[in-house]
């Protein structure tokens, strides 16, 4: 199940390392969406109080709803999915294969987002590291957890560019909350830890029983 | 059609022409005037909307793990139920927030909560008609990761408010657990059961009806 | 994982609809080792859902399908032993041809996954394209490396959709031996293929499919054209 894991990430990542397509469009797609937000919500030369954390999080959701469509519509050409499916290995050993790719493309993408919106917004976001980080991978793995799921539910769907974000972001409304809050939190000037706290463990839980949902829905979903 | 569902929907088409009755004849609540009696109607309507919605999250993890297409059409109809009483809730819901709180909506647990968990209803469905073929086990996955989800949603939004002061303080919801509520959730309830029914019975009889083509091709 | 195998594939009474559509309609044959069994009929006969059924990759909706002794919930350990060419051809194309195959022998299990697409590769007549990325590789080449990689685990029953398509006679010819080498090696062969001419030379036994039903069923079979159109157009 591991090995199978492992050549999965690493087939996605030779892939990527070729064409570059997935990781360009979405970084490009992110740092455009934070412009825009930028240009919408910065008054008079300022950001409104808190809005950092908002723009970092509505960045990494929309860019990673765009990335999910891509790395699955990629697997639909040449029906590989199909090919996996086929393979010895256990079904959830996709589902991880592919969860990994996707999350490892957002940890990327949000490497420069967050420099960058902390710049443009004067959040403090860059002020203890080590908490907004395990913020930012906490509320990322959710994310892509159920991203992953269902993108690879709707490969074979009709209509399923705009049904990808109908499903998801309902779905994700708690990481999105929690990781927002957290954000706040780290970024203000008196940095409460009980709340960054809260917010994490909030994370963390969604994280374990939507990952261990996924395992146990996915070869019922994706077998017909 | 079962014998007794022309009668049981007559017993509550009666029921609901006598509610107003009824509820014109609770007491009269002294802050809030006439406006307070949509809160009969509002209140049933979000409990039908929440079983309903839990109805649709159990049948779909039943036709996930079975694969029995019964637990699918009730997964239908209960979401359904959902998205049509939840529209009833988000709507009587403000109606009644406008006089009592001065305001048509309010960021509160429960309230955003319903909101979140109507979406997802109405996801269900869009990805029912718009999924194509095989959508029936993608939303019966969606409509169990709501279900799983209900927790989730309802503590992010509640602390989202609260762990800061709030500008607001929402007030206990002040009404007694009197006949005329009574009266109003027998309606909702033995509405929706009723409804369900009926949805179930069409997707039933078009289930029959495919299976028929299907033999006769077979006969050809 | 236990490793298991079978001598035989039968179908009995077989179905699977799509809403009102029946796309096969109660099938029933049987298919042992050695053997190359070939499904004919005009599109939209079932073929392809036949296959996909053979593959575990679709449940049927009534009927079975047995290998052996087993059945279709057999998984993995099943799974490990079929063989699937489809219609698109399952390659990554950003990936060389090479990679491509060893990837996918990793994922059944293969221990030395370089020398074994290396194999492949020479099998397949493209020794020195294989640092190529098969984007570049024209629909000749790129079925070649489709078929060796379907075939790299040494599956037991190889299914095969409609692998003539695009093909021109060099590759028809190399396929054609390359089936037959796979058959006398013990193989279970079932193919879907519109290639009456060819199929002439090549099955050991034919179904002719219309409508999702087998009409007819003939072994060792010769003016396959003939039987083609009488039976299709009864």
């Amino acid at each position: 199940m591991l090995r199978a894991i492992l050549l999965i990430v690493r087939k996605d990542l030779t892939v990527e390392v070729r064409s570059r397509e997935l990781a360009y469009t979405t970084l490009f797609f992110a740092v455009s969406c934070v412009l825009v937000f930028a240009f919408s919500l910065v008054q008079e030369g300022r950001a409104a109080e808190g809005v950092g954390a908002g723009v970092l999080w509505m960045a990494i959701m929309f860019a990673g709803n765009l990335a999910l469509g891509r790395t699955f519509e990629r697997e639909r050409q040449s029906e590989t999915l199909r090919a996996l499916m086929l393979v010895p290995a256990p079904r959830p050993a996709v589902y991880l294969g592919k969860l990994t790719g996707i999350v490892l493309l957002l940890l990327l993408t949000e490497a420069v987002l967050v420099p960058l919106v902390a710049l443009l917004f004067e959040a403090g976001l860059l002020s203890h590291p080590f908490w907004l980080t395990s913020v930012v991978v906490t509320g990322t793995l959710g994310f892509a957890a159920v991203g992953t799921l269902f993108a690879a539910m709707l490969v074979r769907a009709r209509s399923r560019d705009v049904l990808l974000p109908v499903l998801l972001y309902p779905i994700t409304v708690p990481v999105l909350i929690a990781g927002v809050r957290a954000t706040v939190a780290i970024a203000q000037p008196e940095f409460e830890v009980e709340v960054v706290r809260f917010w994490l463990m909030l994370l963390v839980a969604f994280d374990v029983v939507f990952i261990t949902l996924a395992l146990w829905t996915f070869e019922p979903v994706m077998t017909d | 059609m079962p014998k007794w569902f022309q009668s049981t929907t007559l017993l509550c088409g009666a029921l609901f022409a006598i509610s107003p009755f009824v509820i014109a004849n609770a007491p009269y609540e002294s802050t809030m005037g006439l406006v307070q009696k949509v809160f009969y109607y509002h209140m049933p309507s979000a409990w039908v909307f929440l079983t309903a919605s839990v109805i649709c999250g159990i049948a779909s993890a039943r036709f996930l793990a079975t694969g029995n297409p019964r637990h699918d059409r009730t997964a239908l109809a209960a979401a359904e139920m959902a998205v049509l009483f939840g529209l009833l809730t988000l709507v009587t819901g403000p109606l009644w927030a406008r006089k009592a709180w001065g305001t048509w909506w309010i960021w509160d647990a429960r309230i955003t909560s319903s909101l979140v968990g109507w979406m997802i209803a109405w996801a269900y469905l869009i990805l029912r008609k718009y999924g194509g073929p095989g959508s029936e086990k993608l939303s019966a996955g969606l409509a169990l990761f709501g279900m799983a989800n209900v927790p989730f949603i309802y503590v992010s939004v509640n602390y989202w408010r609260t762990i800061h002061p709030a500008t607001t303080v929402v007030p206990k919801l002040p009404f007694s657990m009197g006949f005329p509520l009574l009266f109003c959730l027998t309606c909702f309830f033995l509405l929706m059961f009723l409804l369900m029914k009926l949805r179930v019975h069409v997707a039933e009889q078009q289930a029959r009806l495919d299976a028929i083509y299907l033999s006769l091709d077979e006969q050809a | 994982m236990t490793s298991v195998d079978f001598d035989e594939v039968s179908v009995e009474d077989l179905s699977r609809h799509f809403g009102r559509r029946r796309a096969v309609s109660r099938m029933t044959f049987r298919t042992a080792r050695g053997t190359i069994l070939g499904l004919l009929g005009p599109n939209g006969a079932g073929k392809s859902t036949l296959l996909a059924m053979l593959a575990t990759l679709l449940r049927p909706s009534s009927g079975t399908i047995r290998y052996g002794t087993l059945g279709t919930t057999a998984g993995a350990a099943l799974r490990a032993r079929i063989g699937v060419l489809g219609h698109d051809l399952f390659l990554y194309p950003e990936l060389t041809a090479r990679e491509n195959l060893a990837f996918f022998a990793g994922l059944y299990g293969i221990a030395d996954t370089n020398a074994k697409a290396r194999a492949a590769l020479e099998r397949a007549g493209l020794g020195g394209r294989g640092e190529d990325p098969v984007s570049g590789f024209s629909r000749g080449m790129r079925q070649r490396v489709a078929l060796e990689r379907a075939l790299i685990h040494d599956p037991r029953l190889a299914l095969l959709d409609e692998p003539f398509t695009g093909l021109d006679d060099a590759s028809t010819g190399a396929l054609v031996n390359r089936l037959k080498t796979l058959r006398d090696s013990g193989a279970i062969v079932i193919l879907a293929t519109h290639d009456l001419d060819l199929a002439e030379g090549l099955l050991d036994h034919a179904l002719f499919l219309r409508e999702g039903r087998i009409v007819e069923s003939m072994t060792a079979p010769d003016s396959l054209r003939s039987t083609y159109r009488s039976v299709i157009s009864r």
